[in-house]
């Protein structure tokens, strides 16, 4: 038993304190050296289909019977109470504009096992959008999903702080959160923050391809051009842009994340750097 | 006329002929954009933010004569969805999405089978949207396109902040009931007195200035 300053504190079953690490609680920490000397695809998501792993898409709603996208877990309408609270409620709507639809099935696509909801963050009113937004993604973190894609950013200053401490909520409570990057020259939020996984886009076809950008802000990029992708009233469409290379990453986030569920956001990082198309990924 | 309501008169004149000007650079804009892109037509939707629609400010191509003017719920469909993400995307075979189909399209004739759009942005916020319709349909879309559509977003966003403030001074002038008319006197008369007087005037205005904003 270790009495810490006389004050009867033991380390050997107190949880650790988060800002040090006391000699006695070193063994504590040790992690299992289970990662291979060299990081392959195979080892990262080979035999993974995401099942297990918990998607959420922040975004217009998803079509739920669309074939693509093959049935939600659940799916939910936010809007924020008189005290700013968000208030979660089941969506009856679907939908509102078919890109929530997209990206659902491009994960589906790539991870057919994973459990994916929706979570409908646009549609009821635009000038409230910000706040929505916000009491929107607080809800998915709170829900604990362990990939949240999110495809759109906001420009609104006065909204950039809170979704920071919401970004950093989510990576240190181990909810990976992946967003689109802005390729308009703007300032926008939450794709700038380095605890998300930012993405923009590449021209290759092939659906697994990205590739890590050494000069960030923007962290990876995914398959963002001429995606065929499923779109309202059970229809298929192609699509370009950064909000659908997104739910590329998110794919490939809960394939690994299935089959490695003890990573870390910052494990997960390495692993995307390391399986990276330009970096290890060919192997 | 006295010299209040010439004064007013001339600002008005102003404003309204920069509310001309400034649409015509919206026109001028989408012209360019659809010739540059080789499509059949080209857009600027502009929020109204009381009624949360977006309206056909700025129309060439086909649909134009139907679409001017012709307003949408913002909050819904693929112009919508841009709006409120301030994310571009680019999608081929719009005639596929039934909710473009019934909501717009059906309505002019015309419905396009491929559109880009991109969010018209100002500071913080969302102006509308830029959108081209029908790019010739063998061309696979590529990264550089998004990034002249980009900038056409860009350039079209500057001409929309200034169209929007036009029309606020327009509806400013038109709705005084005297303020304005107050700084209109006080303006003429300063414009008036010469030399001594007019530097004490000008110092007497910059100290009230300076007092008022504080």
């Amino acid at each position: 038993m270790t009495d810490v300053a006389g004050h009867g504190w033991d380390a050997s079953r107190a949880a650790l304190p988060a800002w040090s690490l006391p000699k006695d609680a070193v063994e504590r920490i040790s992690l299992p050296s289970e990662w291979p000397d060299r990081v392959t695809r195979e080892w990262a998501w080979g035999g993974s289909t995401g099942e297990g792993a918990r998607v959420c898409i922040l975004d217009s709603g998803v079509e739920a019977s669309h074939p693509l996208v093959g049935g939600l877990d659940s799916s939910v309408t936010i809007s924020v109470g008189e005290n700013d609270e968000a208030i979660a409620e089941e969506d009856t709507e679907g939908d509102v504009s078919g890109h929530g639809t997209a990206c659902a099935g491009i994960v589906r696509a790539l991870a057919p096992g994973c459990s994916l909801s929706s979570v409908r963050v646009l549609g009821s009113s635009f000038t409230g959008s910000g706040g929505i937004l916000l009491a929107g993604l607080r809800y998915a973190i709170d829900q604990e999903f362990d990939v949240i894609n999110m495809s759109l950013s906001t420009t609104k200053k006065p909204f950039a702080g809170v979704l920071h401490e919401l970004a950093d909520s989510a990576y240190f409570r181990r909810s990976v959160l992946v967003a689109s990057a802005h390729n308009m020259p703007v300032e926008s939020y939450p794709w700038r923050f380095s605890s998300v996984i930012s993405v923009g886009s590449h021209e290759e076809p092939e659906p697994l391809a990205f590739f890590y950008n050494p000069t960030p802000p923007v962290e990876f990029f995914g398959r963002g051009v001429n995606v065929e992708v499923p779109w309202l009233g059970g229809r298929a469409l192609t699509v370009s842009g950064n909000s659908f290379a997104t739910p590329h990453m998110t794919a490939i986030c809960a394939l690994i994340l299935a089959k490695h569920p003890e990573l870390t956001p910052f494990q997960l990082k390495s692993v995307l750097y390391l399986t990276a198309t330009n970096v290890g990924g060919g192997r | 006329m006295t010299e209040k309501t010439e004064l007013q008169a001339a600002v008005a004149a102003g404003v309204i002929g920069s509310e001309e000007a400034f649409r015509g650079l919206l026109v001028a804009i989408v012209e360019v954009a659809r010739s540059i892109f080789g499509a059949k037509a080209s857009s600027i939707l502009l929020l109204d933010e009381e009624t949360e629609e977006l309206v056909f400010e700025a129309v060439v191509g086909e649909g134009e004569e139907e679409l001017l003017g012709m307003r949408f719920p913002a909050g819904k469909g693929i112009a919508g969805w841009v709006l409120a993400t301030r994310t571009p995307l680019v999608i081929e075979d719009v005639r596929e999405d039934p909710r473009f189909a019934t909501d717009v399209a059906e309505d002019t004739g015309y419905v396009p089978s491929g559109l880009m759009a991109a969010p018209l942005l100002h500071d913080e916020q969302s102006l509308g949207v830029l959108e081209v319709l029908d790019r010739p349909g063998a061309s696979l879309f590529s990264l550089q396109e998004m990034e002249l559509l980009g900038l056409f977003a860009h350039q079209a966003s500057i001409a929309v902040d200034l169209l929007q403030k036009a029309r606020k001074a327009s509806r400013l002038l038109d709705a005084d009931s005297g303020e304005l008319q107050v700084v209109a006197r006080l303006a003429a008369s300063v414009d008036k007195l010469e030399d001594e007087r007019r530097e004490a005037g000008l110092r007497l205005l910059g100290e009230l200035a300076d007092t008022l904003g504080e």
